[in-house]
């Protein structure tokens, strides 16, 4: 039988303390709509997406009520684009409105998918795909994109490092009446995963079934507060208390998750067990490591602290749902973190620390705004980086910086809602031009003699 | 099917009445209530059956919630699922 005192730590978890689901993510297939010609395909992908869909946001809302817990996003996800559009030879912008339409009409908030995985190589359609991502991205308004350049087991594409250092500045460039809102949607990966409910980085891989459900939790203040009822905890205890938190939190997510897979006769993939802030106060991942003991966010310490939260996320959660995926760690974007976003400003949070501490957590250098005077050459060799520590460290890293056109270290860049605010943080004015334009393919690592 | 509503605000006459017959309006079933009063802070926590209800649970929840913000109190109705599958292992 329930006590009164679980009942109203979870009454409290919800309404003091920001837990919710982040979103449902709606995986769909449309391996079965490439054609050669564009508009025959494009309207399969549209007819597709709105029939799979149909009931996606109703029913979110419906669990919403029923279980009482916020669903804070609905999401669609598909197939990787470039493979569904190679056949068509043309710009695959046309695609992108399709998602985009699809996407209004049946009530998402951001489709992921328009996507290329060229981590070898660029075959048939990538390059086509990755051109156009500047424009797909400023003529649509909920459509992701990314683009994975690299993995363990193939090494990075270096060209392809290259390319993406110029598309991410073109697609601030093109959105630059939007604060360069397309950037903040084109996500780089290293090493991406198949099942990722969160965006801009979700795509639904070829090896996943027609349809599927996967979902992504939240839940940092949960973790906080609890955190600071033990002041005086040793570092193991509050492990401890991270990995209980977290599975009650993965607990509401598998609920949540195989409900809405019935209830939308659509098999249930995975959980994700992250940990996504929100720029709302109180929804801080920073906040967590400033309550283990940091004075702030981003100086030394950081990295350890963040370690510990995100291993304990880890271990608290697996046990607390049937099958986990995604990027599964704590994130760490910048501008969607309150924390985050005073410690950038503080000038404590820099980027070669943010770069530490991927290599612990989920996922990568996200949400930062950098100079809009940044190379391309350099936005290259960021992405190359960032590339390196998921590639030797088997595990997802990814890109997300957006180019401030027209602003400088000082100035900032807000979006509003989920998305936040970010400060413009300085990078090293020297040039990486020689080894980016070199070309070629970084080898895959060792992976035996780990040191 | 069973819910949990609970009830969190300052103490006033007939908060009970009030949500049971709401609950009994919508043929909502309460099996077992608890409630406390701390200083002037009121704490109740009510199992109702919602197996038999006339509409969907949804509009139970929405509706108790409104008259919660009426009373100035916090009105939440769950599905039971919720805390077992959190709680429970």
């Amino acid at each position: 039988m329930l006590n009164a005192y679980d009942i109203l730590e979870t009454i409290r978890m919800i309404q003091d303390e920001c837990l919710d689901i982040r979103t449902i993510t709606m995986g769909i297939s449309l391996l079965d709509c490439i054609d050669s010609d564009i508009d025959v395909a494009c309207k399969k992908v549209y007819d597709k997406i709105t029939d799979k869909a149909k009931d996606l946001v109703k029913v979110g809302e419906e669990i919403e009520k029923e279980f009482g817990i916020p669903i804070i996003n609905k999401r669609i996800s598909v197939t990787p684009i470039a493979i569904v559009s190679a056949a068509c030879k043309c710009s695959p912008v046309p695609f992108a409105k399709a998602m985009d339409e699809a996407a209004k009409a049946v009530g998402v908030n951001l489709i992921g998918g328009y996507t290329a995985l060229v981590q070898k190589g660029f075959s048939a359609g990538d390059i086509e795909l990755i051109n156009s991502i500047p424009e797909a991205l400023s003529v649509t308004e909920r459509v992701c994109s990314s683009v994975n350049v690299g993995s363990t087991k193939t090494g990075i594409n270096l060209d392809a490092c290259k390319l993406m250092g110029r598309i991410i500045k073109e697609s601030a460039e093109k959105t630059v009446d939007k604060d360069c809102f397309g950037a903040a949607k084109l996500v780089v990966f290293c090493n991406a995963v198949e099942d990722n409910p969160f965006m801009a980085g979700a795509f639904h891989g070829v090896g996943e079934p027609d349809c599927m459900i996967n979902v992504g939790v939240s839940g940092p203040g949960v973790v906080r507060s609890a955190l600071a009822k033990h002041p005086d905890a040793d570092i193991s205890e509050i492990a401890d208390i991270i990995k209980k938190t977290a599975y009650k939190i993965t607990r509401m997510g598998q609920l949540v998750g195989v409900t809405a897979s019935e209830r939308l006769g659509v098999p249930f993939g995975i959980v994700d067990l992250s940990l996504a802030p929100t720029p709302a106060v109180g929804d801080s991942v920073a906040h967590i490591l400033e309550e283990i003991g940091l004075e702030r966010c981003g100086t030394h310490g950081t990295t350890a602290t963040l370690a510990l939260l995100n291993d304990a996320v880890k271990k608290g959660g697996v046990m607390a749902c049937s099958r986990i995926g995604g990027l599964s760690g704590a994130f760490i974007p910048v501008s969607e973190d309150a924390g985050m976003i005073d410690a950038a400003k503080a000038g404590t949070l820099s980027i070669e620390k943010l770069e530490a501490m991927t290599a612990v957590c989920s996922v990568g250098l996200d949400m930062i705004v950098v100079p809009g005077d940044t190379s391309n050459d350099t936005l290259a060799a960021i992405i190359a980086d960032e590339a390196a520590i998921g590639m030797v460290n088997s595990k997802t890293t990814a890109v997300r910086v957006i180019p401030a056109i027209g602003k400088d270290v000082g100035d900032e860049l807000d979006w509003g809602g989920l998305f936040g605010c970010g400060p413009v943080m300085p990078l090293k004015k020297e040039s990486a031009s020689k080894f980016i334009n070199r070309g070629g393919q970084i080898p895959a690592p060792m992976q035996s003699l780990k040191n | 099917m069973r819910a949990i509503v609970t009830v969190i605000g300052k103490d006033a006459v007939g908060i009970l009445a009030k949500v049971s017959s709401i609950c009994s309006d919508y043929n909502a079933n309460v099996i077992e209530v608890t409630q406390s009063v701390l200083q002037d802070m009121f704490a109740m926590i009510m199992l109702v059956d919602i197996s038999k209800l006339n509409t969907p649970f949804g509009e139970l929840s929405d509706v108790l919630t409104k008259t919660g913000d009426e009373m100035g109190l916090k009105i939440h109705a769950m599905h039971e699922s919720v805390f077992n599958s959190m709680h429970h292992i």
